[in-house]
């Protein structure tokens, strides 16, 4: 699994960093900080659930 | 209870992420998704910002789904169609065209319709902004390059309005009825700040003010309003609220009283469950009877009335979430707000339009809203969801601020 943001849509709303902290995480600079570009299988759902909220669609998983 | 035959009446965020969840459980039976527009389902925020702006392709507005392709999901496509009537006995949905659409299970998602203004139905230049087609007419309004714009209604869809007309430097008068804008969503104290941030961009604010007239032969030429005073306009845009879609429901035996009235799963009948902006329910959470029009809601419902329906029925308590972009600002609001509330400013400076605040109600925090600061928002957002005690929730912020 490999996560892909596209900043050009990501408007830091940081509904992933709620889903999913161990992954995302926006910082007080208002950018989003992907912690982990290839997190483990079993936070799977964590990060699909990161995707599903995100209001701009700028999470993809691959793989 | 076996299910084969689901009905979604709703080509909506709410219908497609109830139909998502409907196969992530393992569902496996038929779904049937009606809409009435011809559009599949489309992303209903950027029709108040990057669509109106002309920066963003009305087609990039089609929702995807994020374990792969929409076509995976084996869904079949009732789209132009509406359905007109429910017949809760015979386990049917009736269409426009006279056709029974049998079911034995029914997600209702109809959502919710713009109020109009009376009187205006004749007049050109005269808009609401719900669907795709509204935004794109609105768009190429603007872009046809008016003298002045009048918002009439200051909540989230009017305030996002104004704050695209002005940003193609378009005169906006932005006019709103109740003393601030987003008075329902924020309260008076931070609704202020909106004001503020409006009128620093150089909108003609009226606030305590009605519209009792709106001029014009074949086209709107102007606005007069409560206080005496007389706007030459050349394009409206109202945005006084909506009304949730329950006419087709009307005798059929569910319960309507401003929205389809579940209960705390989102059940409206055996076999029938509700969600998004057509949908009341009890929040055991905060013990209130809501009925939300939020993004977020949508697809939180979605998901949970297609649990309930599955038979997996668990009270859906969710801390309301919505934000709403205008200008360069970021609002975001977690949890509840009203004029009613203790509100403190726990981080930043309302006049820097840059800071959180928190809500409190008989001793608990209850919302977080936050200004250009989604990290702290989203951080703080737990103290919600935990109903922190007031006196803690403000040490938390002092600590880690």
């Amino acid at each position: 699994m490999r996560i892909v943001v596209d900043y050009d849509l990501c408007e830091s709303n940081a509904l992933c960093m709620t889903a999913a902290p161990e992954v995302f995480e926006v910082r007080d600079d208002d950018f989003l900080y992907v912690l982990q570009d290839e997190p483990a299988e079993e936070l799977r759902a964590k990060v699909e659930e990161a995707a599903r909220r995100c209001p701009k669609q700028a999470i993809v998983i691959e793989g | 209870m076996s299910l084969d035959r689901i009905v979604i009446v709703g080509a909506s965020l709410a219908g497609l992420r109830a139909a998502e969840e409907l196969r992530a459980r393992g569902y496996e039976g038929g779904i049937t998704v009606v809409g009435d527009e011809p559009h599949r389902p489309y992303d209903r925020p950027p029709l108040s910002k990057q669509v109106l702006t002309g920066t963003m392709d009305p087609a990039a507005t089609a929702l995807v789904v994020a374990s792969g392709s929409i076509d995976d999901l084996g869904l079949e496509w009732r789209l132009g169609e509406s359905a007109t009537g429910l017949e809760l006995e015979e386990r049917s949905v009736l269409l426009g065209g006279g056709e029974r659409l049998g079911f034995d299970g029914l997600v209702i998602a109809t959502g919710a319709s713009p109020r109009r203004l009376p009187g205006t139905d004749h007049l050109a230049g005269v808009h609401t902004l719900r669907t795709l087609d509204d935004s794109i007419a609105i768009r190429d309004a603007l872009a046809a390059g008016p003298q002045r714009v009048a918002v009439v209604g200051a909540g989230v869809i009017g305030a996002e309005v104004a704050a695209c007309a002005r940003s193609l430097g378009i005169e906006v008068s932005l006019i709103e009825a109740l003393a601030v804008p987003l008075e329902r969503s924020l309260g008076l104290e931070m609704g202020a700040v909106v004001a503020d941030l409006h009128r620093a961009h150089g909108v003609d604010v009226h606030l305590g003010v009605g519209v009792v007239l709106i001029e014009g032969s074949d086209r709107v030429e102007r606005l007069c309003l409560s206080d005496g005073s007389v706007l030459e306009v050349d394009l409206v845009v109202v945005g006084i609220g909506v009304s949730p879609n329950t006419e087709w429901l009307e005798g059929s035996g569910l319960t309507l009283d401003n929205g389809i009235v579940c209960d705390a799963t989102c059940l409206a009948a055996p076999g029938v469950v509700a969600a998004g902006d057509v949908a009341r329910w009890p929040n055991e959470r905060f013990a209130e009877v809501m009925r939300v029009e939020h993004w977020a809601n949508a697809i939180e419902m979605g998901e949970h009335a297609a649990r309930t329906l599955l038979g997996d029925a668990q009270p859906y308590t969710p801390v309301p979430w919505f934000w709403s972009d205008q200008y360069d600002r970021k609002i975001q609001l977690a949890g509840l707000a009203s004029s009613d509330d203790i509100v403190e400013v726990v981080s930043g400076r309302l006049e820097d339009h840059r800071f959180v605040a928190f809500y409190g109600r008989a001793g608990r925090i209850v919302g977080v809203l936050g200004m250009n600061q989604p990290a702290k928002v989203m951080r703080w957002r737990s103290l919600v969801d935990n109903a922190s005690s007031w006196a803690d929730a403000l040490a938390v912020a002092a600590a880690s601020d």
